[in-house]
């Protein structure tokens, strides 16, 4: 009997402190949508880019002024597009929850996944603008997989293991420079979708 | 089995201070409608529990204003940490 009011003590305990201190409204269809924005991005910026060329020269290619701005403008839809699919599942879900999705937890997640993720984007901007393009690919995935360790601590323990998955396959991506566009399918694409089927079967929501 | 007991914190008893405590030991701090919503309780509620927590010392009240609204920030002290964690360790071994 009050053996029971105490094991009912260390789960509440247990319960409060990750719902006080991390943000679980992360929705797996986020996760699913984001993923196939991003195969759609890619699809378009596979066509921007061997339009002229032809995929024979697939490790080699070289970008007009027009098409860079074009990419560009593909990459930036994309990144908008995932952006907004997710916070919509996941405002979905934090009505659901009776959670807020503007709360101290999901601030602390967001910043955290904002400091690796924009000096990220910085730098392969600045790279972009030295002609350095084969290196973007793989460093995008690095970034990101990082900005996902880093900010895993506030949120649902997956993240992390997704995260070191993409940092992987960003350390793989450089060595095979010039396929980057399919290990951002992987990355961006696969990865996204996977796990968000992985969250949503097991955090039914 | 009277050693353990002893080490049971009687403030801790209580199903809202023990809410209160163990959100409070997981983040620097957090304000008064954080912990109402996580709680779920009345203003009423929240605020003599709290109130209770503040005298044995076990937290630590800031009063600031964000935007000309009065703004209370709870913490835990390092003292209501230590009696927490003892408190977590006590239960433990009594499951044991």
């Amino acid at each position: 009997m009050n053996q029971q009011k105490y094991i009912e003590d260390l789960k509440d305990i247990k319960e409060m402190m990750n719902k006080s201190s991390k943000f679980i409204s992360l929705s797996g269809l986020s996760g699913i949508s984001a993923g196939i924005v991003a195969l759609i991005g890619a699809y378009f910026a596979w066509i921007t880019i061997y339009s002229q060329t032809g995929y024979q020269d697939f490790d080699r290619t070289l970008l007009d002024i027009g098409q860079l701005i074009q990419l560009l403008t593909i990459a930036f839809v994309t990144l908008l597009l995932a952006v907004s699919f997710g916070l919509f599942f996941t405002r979905l879900k934090t009505k659901k929850l009776k959670q807020k999705v503007w709360d101290s937890q999901s601030k602390t997640l967001l910043i955290n996944l904002l400091i690796p993720l924009l000096s990220g984007g910085v730098f392969c901007l600045l790279l972009l603008l030295k002609g350095y393009i084969g290196l973007i690919a793989p460093l995008t995935l690095l970034f990101y997989g990082l900005a996902l360790v880093n900010a895993s601590k506030y949120t649902i323990s997956e993240i992390r293991s997704l995260g070191i998955l993409e940092i992987l396959l960003g350390l793989t991506a450089t060595y095979f420079v010039g396929y980057g566009l399919i290990f951002w399918c992987i990355g961006f694409g696969l990865l996204h979708i996977i796990y968000g089927i992985i969250m949503e079967i097991k955090y039914k929501s | 089995m009277k050693e353990l007991l002893k080490d049971l914190n009687k403030a801790f008893e209580n199903r809202i201070r023990l809410g209160i405590m163990s959100a409070l030991v997981v983040n620097d701090y957090l304000d008064f409608n954080a912990l109402k919503n996580l709680l779920g309780v009345t203003d009423g509620n929240l605020a003599s529990h709290l109130k209770s927590l503040e005298k044995s010392e076990y937290i630590r009240v800031q009063k600031e204003f964000l935007d000309r609204k009065p703004n209370t920030k709870y913490s835990a002290s390092d003292e209501g940490k230590l009696a927490f964690i003892k408190h977590i360790k006590a239960i433990e071994q009594l499951l044991k």
